[in-house]
């Protein structure tokens, strides 16, 4: 189905965090941006889609106050919001967000670090935009933070704090279909497996919980109403958003699924794990008997390599890039 | 990130340290009671009761610099000298045998399993000294304590944040390449097949239900690999079956412990960002390390006859070729602190550490910096 590609190489290695790889599809510039997390830095590479020319930056996190130990980063995702991108890194410190190309910092967010160290961590992860106007970042208490964007400029203000978990924050991801009929807009998930299901406005409203079982779900995506969730133990389950109802449970992975994605347009579902293995999955809804049916396509094995990051490249899964624990490339398949 | 990784990693290092040089120590016919004398000092330094209360403090991890510069010390806490490139060696082994350990765990809490069998080993080496045994369980009800009640979440961040410390590493070792663990570019084989972990189910299965709960569809699909069943789970407590086999001792007389420096990657570009912080970490860092060394109390070296030196090589001109021919983005960065002058070097950081909280409400970070190099440049005088 698909067949590899020529990889892109990486200033530096992929750092073992869930879902580390974002890429960002600018058509009217013919380029994709990919950001690949390594320790306390970003390693940002557009790429042209004639495969001739590539560009690399690198992204320090660069924090207000430096007179403590360095800071690491947890994630960086791009938000596409209708009038501007916007680059979000989340690291122990705080929240950094960019404008498109990363060359200018427009909001930094402290995070309430402790005067002296405590035993639970504290970091921010899990980056969703959401509707028209809102980013949203959760944290390691479990709280999340909704920033409030405006259309350009950098007033950019904390809209409310919301919250309703409480194990850390490990994935976020609003509703991908473009659909303007679904009532769900966004899903965050935690460390103990439970997702909260939201409406999104002026106050954000919690429409579902949906208990987890004692595994950590690394990783969220929200499509047509339907809740795909990547677990621990290597299991992906379907659920309907608003009421929680279990559509399908996958066996899906040897090892502790790091990323998922979705090709809104086709409903390609991609999930990739520490075992080695990318499988890409189809969706089908069938709104007359509500049901959501999860098919296997195909797998592909990156040998002695721990994926921590897959994405499809555009919205109907032609493509799709993979990032792996130690390995300086991004590695791409297109689909034969 | 974990806030609660460094005791992991110094006892698994130092699992694999003692499994090194007890190696050594029979390779090269070291008397037995010498020997013994050598494993028993270094675990009673390791398990220093203050030393142990400064490591299960929350912090976040040393830099590899900090780090090494304490197992340097850790090495030379008996009668046993090691030269740099022996010392170097030892690092080697040990960083890539955990690195391998805590990449091949199968569930991100196996990393506990994992360092109770060092532990169960370390208990073996000093079990016919009473005071040390007792040092060693009172090591195993904290990590019992601490980790046990952690979650699987908890786990995998522990186990994020090691992979962070152990990145970029690809230093080829002997017995993992005859083993067929790791490749000839230095990374390591990660096998898609074997039982899977408890609590995971073999991946092949997708099951579809209705809105009432009921199961209306089954679908099998292509693994594509070769996973033979589920493991069973290990024991969390003091004694019992630990299922797991990585952390137990893969060393014996007949197995030599090499390590291959040339055809490692070259990729220069690799270099570990991690490391190159500003001065103000280096100095938060010094003062970390100042107060959990002065936990650690080192042999004077009285009898210069009793003293005897390890060699981790074959012969002592392999020893000295290895330190010559060691390529530079090899070496390792190391706070010099010499072991016969340890007191000494103590009493001068703690004055050090002292002088520079006094000066810390200084606002003008110039000041601050050029602090931090006479600091540095003191302890590599030391």
């Amino acid at each position: 189905m698909y067949h590899k590609e020529k990889s892109i190489q990486m200033k530096s290695s992929a750092s073992a965090l869930y879902n580390n790889l974002s890429v960002l599809r600018i058509a009217p510039r013919s380029l994709t941006y990919f950001t690949v997390v390594h320790a306390n830095m970003v390693n940002m590479v557009s790429a042209s889609w004639d495969g001739l020319n590539y560009s690399h930056r690198q992204l320090q996190s660069k924090e207000a106050n430096v007179a403590t130990s360095s800071s690491l980063i947890m994630q960086a995702a791009w938000c596409v919001l209708p009038s501007r991108d916007i680059l979000v890194l989340t690291s122990q410190k705080g929240i950094q967000m960019y404008e498109s190309d990363g060359s200018i910092m427009v909001y930094w967010h402290a995070l309430d670090t402790p005067e002296t160290q405590t035993a639970q961590a504290v970091f921010a992860r899990g980056i969703a935009a959401v509707r028209e106007k809102y980013i949203c970042v959760g944290i390691s208490s479990g709280s999340m933070l909704v920033f409030d964007v405006p259309i350009k400029g950098s007033n950019i203000t904390l809209s409310e704090v919301l919250e309703e978990h409480k194990e850390s924050i490990t994935d976020l991801a609003s509703e991908c279909s473009g659909s303007q009929e679904c009532i769900a807009d966004m899903v965050s998930a935690d460390d103990s497996g439970n997702l909260c299901v939201w409406k999104s406005g002026e106050d954000f409203q919690l429409l579902n919980k949906i208990p987890g079982f004692q595994m950590s779900c690394s990783s969220v995506k929200l499509w047509k109403g339907t809740v795909v969730a990547g677990y621990g133990t290597g299991q992906i389950r379907l659920y309907e958003a608003v009421t929680g109802i279990v559509h399908a449970e996958v066996n899906a992975h040897a090892r502790w699924i790091y990323s998922l994605d979705i090709a809104p347009f086709s409903g390609l579902l991609l999930s990739a794990a520490e075992d080695s293995l990318v499988r890409v999955w189809h969706l089908t809804m069938t709104p007359e008997t509500n049901s959501v049916e999860i098919v296997h396509m195909y797998n592909e094995c990156v040998t002695d390599t721990q994926i921590c990051g897959a994405k499809f490249c555009d919205g109907d899964g032609y493509a799709f890039a993979v990032t792996g624990y130690d390995l300086s490339e991004i590695i791409r398949y297109t689909q034969v | 990130m974990s806030s609660r990784t460094l005791p992991l990693l110094f006892i698994n290092l130092g699992g694999e340290m003692l499994y090194i040089l007890d190696q050594r120590l029979r390779a090269q016919n070291i008397p037995v009671d010498k020997a013994k004398k050598v494993m028993n000092d270094i675990i009673t330094t390791m398990f220093n009761k203050k030393f142990l209360e400064e490591l299960f403090k929350p912090q976040e991890l040393y830099s590899k610099k900090a780090l090494r510069t304490v197992f340097d010390r850790l090495a030379h806490a008996s009668i046993m000298r090691l030269n740099q490139a022996s010392m170097d060696k030892l690092y080697d082994l040990m960083t890539m045998a955990f690195k391998y350990q805590v990449l091949l765990c199968p569930r991100a809490k196996d990393i506990l399993l994992v360092s109770f069998n060092h532990m169960d080993a370390i208990k073996d080496f000093v079990k016919d000294t009473p005071s040390v045994l007792s040092q060693v369980d009172e090591t195993y009800r904290q990590l019992i304590e601490m980790y046990t009640p952690l979650s699987s979440g908890e786990f995998q961040l522990i186990r994020q944040t090691l992979l962070i410390f152990f990145q970029d590493m690809h230093i080829r070792v002997s017995i993992f390449l005859k083993d067929k663990v790791q490749n000839s570019n230095g990374r390591f084989v990660l096998p898609i097949s074997g039982p899977v972990p408890h609590g995971t189910h073999i991946p092949g299965l997708i099951r579809m239900f209705s809105c009432n709960g009921e199961e209306v569809k089954r679908l099998q699909f292509r693994n594509g690999g070769n996973y033979t069943g589920v493991l069973g789970e290990g024991s969390f407590e003091m004694f019992g079956e630990r299922v797991i086999k990585l952390g137990t001792n893969m060393y014996s007389v007949s197995r030599p412990v090499e390590t291959h420096m040339s055809g490692t990657s070259k990729n220069s570009a690799q270099k570990k960002s991690v490391n190159t912080a500003p001065n103000p970490l280096a100095k938060e860092e010094l003062n970390m390390l100042a107060r959990l060394m002065g936990g650690m109390e080192v042999q004077k070296l009285g009898n210069a006859d009793s003293g005897f030196r390890v060699n981790l090589f074959a012969t002592d001109e392999e020893e000295e070729e290895a330190l010559i021919s060691r390529p530079d983005e090899f070496s390792y960065d190391v706070i010099k602190i010499q072991a016969t002058k340890n007191q000494q070097a103590n009493a001068e950081l703690a004055k050090i550490m002292g002088d520079f909280t006094e000066e810390a409400g200084e606002p003008c970070s110039s000041i601050a910096n050029s602090k931090g190099d006479d600091l540095l440049a003191m302890m590599d005088g030391l």
